[in-house]
């Protein structure tokens, strides 16, 4: 591809100029998540003050809540990208969408995992089939679902569409998930931080569990950077630029 | 914070198993997804490899 003067956004949508920023981008993605989330671990177990209520069990909250606010948002980000790819047709949009679901599903895991370790000592049970926990649940069903389903149709293009459709649909679920806490009566608490109000945290609380938010979202660029190198390799091995590619790896 | 010493520490006030529970399920989580990828990349690089040296084995015999 012959670059020409002026920068364009479409340059980058090609696999094959992508392919060498993405590798170029990772590192620096992965650095900044390890720096941050060194931080934002030393802020949440030397500075931050015991909970009042909670004692130090709360201390789960500084990865229980990026890692749910991470597993919503990777979720829009993979619609927004199927979306992109089913309706302008992009190879690279699609490949992007299929990149991010494990990432996803693994901190919709992490979500619900430290979830049932918080609500254990603090409601005195592990699961309930409150409103935000199933949500979240179908979320992790949503991931697992596009994964497989891609995965499951051997022609890229149909595998591509179908799981784009499903992606988009399970949007949907993103909302109830995130005002379930106030459409419903739940066990879960309502936020702590929202759009509308001013945080009831304490500062340095709020701090850490930002800044470990900020940590994993870097984690989350630098881990789909990585991921989509290798489905690009996949996906377009018949090009002449991944053969010379590999030529020069091996 | 303060915590005196590390007991303390891993003791996390009486709740030790769900605060450490947590960060140690987590961290399992972060370093599987980061073998896997890199895995998966080794993987690739090595199934293309041998891909393009069988489709230049299958070009020289043709020719």
């Amino acid at each position: 591809m012959k670059r020409t003067g002026r920068f364009s956004w479409f340059y980058f949508s090609s696999p094959q100029s992508f392919y060498p920023l993405a590798g170029a981008l990772q590192p620096w993605f992965a650095g900044l998540a390890v720096i941050l989330c060194a931080i934002g671990l030393y802020i949440s177990f030397f500075v931050a003050p015991t909970d009042a209520q909670q004692g130090e069990s709360y201390r789960i909250i500084f990865i229980h809540v990026p890692a749910a606010w991470m597993s919503m948002f990777l979720y829009l980000v993979m619609g927004f990208w199927s979306g992109v790819g089913l309706v302008l047709n992009t190879r690279l949009s699609s490949m992007v969408a299929t990149a991010l679901a494990p990432t996803g599903a693994m901190f919709t895991f992490v979500a619900l995992w430290t979830g049932a370790l918080w609500g254990k000592p603090t409601w005195g049970t592990w699961w309930v089939w409150d409103a935000r926990l199933t949500s979240e649940l179908i979320l992790l069903f949503l991931y697992i679902g596009f994964m497989a389903l891609q995965a499951a149709i051997d022609d890229q293009r149909r595998a591509d569409k179908a799981g784009a459709v499903l992606a988009l649909v399970g949007v949907i679920n993103i909302p109830i998930i995130y005002f379930s806490v106030k459409w419903w009566s739940t066990l879960h608490q309502g936020a702590s931080v929202s759009m509308t109000s001013a945080p009831t945290m304490a500062k340095t609380m709020l701090l850490g569990m930002l800044i470990m938010a900020l940590g994993f979202w870097m984690y989350s660029i630098a881990a789909t950077l990585a991921r989509v190198r290798c489905v690009i390799l996949e996906r377009e091995r018949q090009t002449e630029w991944v053969a010379a590619e590999i030529g020069g790896q091996a | 914070m303060n915590w005196g010493s590390w007991q303390n520490f891993f003791a996390m006030g009486g709740y030790g198993l769900y605060v450490w529970g947590s960060y140690a399920v987590t961290l399992i989580a972060l370093i599987a997804e980061i073998v896997a990828l890199i895995t998966r990349r080794r993987g690739v690089i090595e199934r293309l490899a041998k891909y393009y040296a069988a489709r230049r084995r299958n070009h020289e015999t043709e020719a």
